[in-house]
């Protein structure tokens, strides 16, 4: 498999949010603000990256029966050094995910990578996976903050714009209108429900549409060589 | 909440203003994979609650312990540790005693560990410093409130096999913006809390 097409897979055709649909909790949970969705996806893809290749170099000893409780272990101690290097360095970014960095432990866009692709891959492709498959997550992150956060709040960047004295995690961003004709309600949990439905959904109108250009791009191809014949 | 907040309000909280799905996001998965039938949404939600209950009041101890030797570090590997035993265990105990219940839930049940519910539960305990009682109600409650959630949520499901959508919100896309609408409608327990 060549990186060209890992690359796509991970941006598009096989995105883990869009369309293997998994780790969907934290997408939903965390994308009030941009800050979180880049500190988020940016973790997610350190944690993922690594333990991919960790899986991947282990993955001849590794007994079959207790391959899941291993994966488990290996994705729970990387998860807890990052844990503790933002407790340590983005304290802000610590507070606003809250609960949900040691819980990429049981995301399972990690454990799903490791059991359907690093099992059976030699090391530099699982890097690769990790780093295409984490950029694909951190693009979904980021477009859900952007949505919720401009049609909610009317602003954009929170957190990384504009920051007070250069802190990062700090100032309001840009306020492309005034907050009070936002629809408060994209804020909410309810929001993170309906922007990713409406972002599945358009997913897969796209894919339907390219798979439908597709075939009838074959169609007119037989036909003209069935002319020429 | 806190070390102080009250039994019944960890109940009512953990029930309907701020269940575990609709307004915290934790145990999607399932809620989303095991809800196309109440059945099976009612076994799995039994399951979780009975793993949550469980999980809180070991992790409970196992916190207690690490806390005194020091390696509160080890928090999250030692908690996934134990969510993944106890959920071996339940699975061994119920193949053997209620093996109807066993293939029902099928692939679901050895997922329960991935479940963020418990693993949420178990952490938010630690974070709000609740006591034994406390963490093992907020856990048996909080499983009552997914429960809740996710019967709910089948039995809408269920109606939503009649009903004429377009063609690109089949499967997962109509599910969520049916789960948001529910979600708006327990956002009724809590109030319109801005910010």
């Amino acid at each position: 498999m060549n990186i060209k097409q890992q690359f796509k897979e991970g941006l598009i055709t096989n995105n883990p949010v869009l369309v293997q649909l998994i780790g969907m909790c934290a997408t939903m949970a965390i994308t009030t603000s941009l800050f979180n969705g880049i500190g988020m996806g940016l973790s997610v893809l350190v944690i993922l990256t690594c333990c991919n290749v960790v899986i991947s170099l282990i993955r001849k000893v590794i007994p079959n029966d207790i391959r899941l409780a291993i994966f488990v272990l290996v994705i729970a101690g990387f998860v807890t050094i990052v844990d503790l290097l933002l407790q340590a360095y983005v304290p802000a970014l610590s507070a606003s995910l809250g609960v949900f960095i040691p819980l990429i432990v049981v995301n399972c866009i990690i454990i799903g990578r490791a059991e359907a692709f690093c099992q059976k891959n030699p090391v530099g492709p699982s890097f690769f996976d990790g780093i295409f498959q984490g950029l694909g997550y951190t693009l979904v992150l980021i477009a859900m903050c952007v949505i919720r956060e401009l049609l909610g709040k009317g602003s954009f960047g929170t957190g990384i714009i504009n920051t007070i004295d250069g802190v990062i995690g700090t100032g309001n961003g840009i306020q492309v209108f005034p907050s009070e004709y936002g629809a408060l309600v994209l804020t909410l949990p309810i929001g993170g429900f309906i922007t990713l439905g409406c972002l599945i959904a358009l997913m897969q109108y796209a894919l339907r549409k390219s798979a439908e250009k597709k075939e009838a791009k074959e169609k007119a191809l037989a036909a003209q060589e069935k002319e020429a014949a | 909440m806190s070390s102080t907040t009250s039994i019944f309000a960890i109940i009512l909280s953990a029930v309907l203003t701020n269940n575990f799905i609709f307004s915290q996001f934790l145990g999607c998965c399932p809620f989303l994979g095991c809800s196309s039938k109440i059945d099976t949404a009612a076994g799995m939600g039994l399951a979780v609650t009975f793993v949550m209950g469980l999980a809180s009041a070991i992790c409970w101890l196992v916190n207690c312990l690490l806390v005194k030797l020091g390696l509160g570090f080890l928090q999250t590997i030692a908690y996934i540790l134990v969510i993944a035993a106890l959920v071996q265990f339940i699975e061994m105990f119920l193949k053997k005693s209620i093996p109807s219940l066993y293939s029902a839930l099928g692939i679901y049940l050895p997922l329960i560990t991935t479940n963020c519910a418990v693993l949420g539960v178990v952490l938010l305990n630690t974070q709000y410093s609740f006591g034994f009682l406390q963490s093992v109600v907020y856990g048996v409650f909080g499983g009552l409130g997914f429960m809740l959630a996710i019967c709910l949520f089948a039995s809408v499901r269920e109606k939503l096999e009649f009903a004429d959508y377009p063609e690109s919100f089949e499967g997962f896309p109509i599910c969520l913006v049916s789960a948001g609408l529910l979600a708006l409608a327990f956002m009724g327990f809590s109030g319109m809390k801005i910010g």
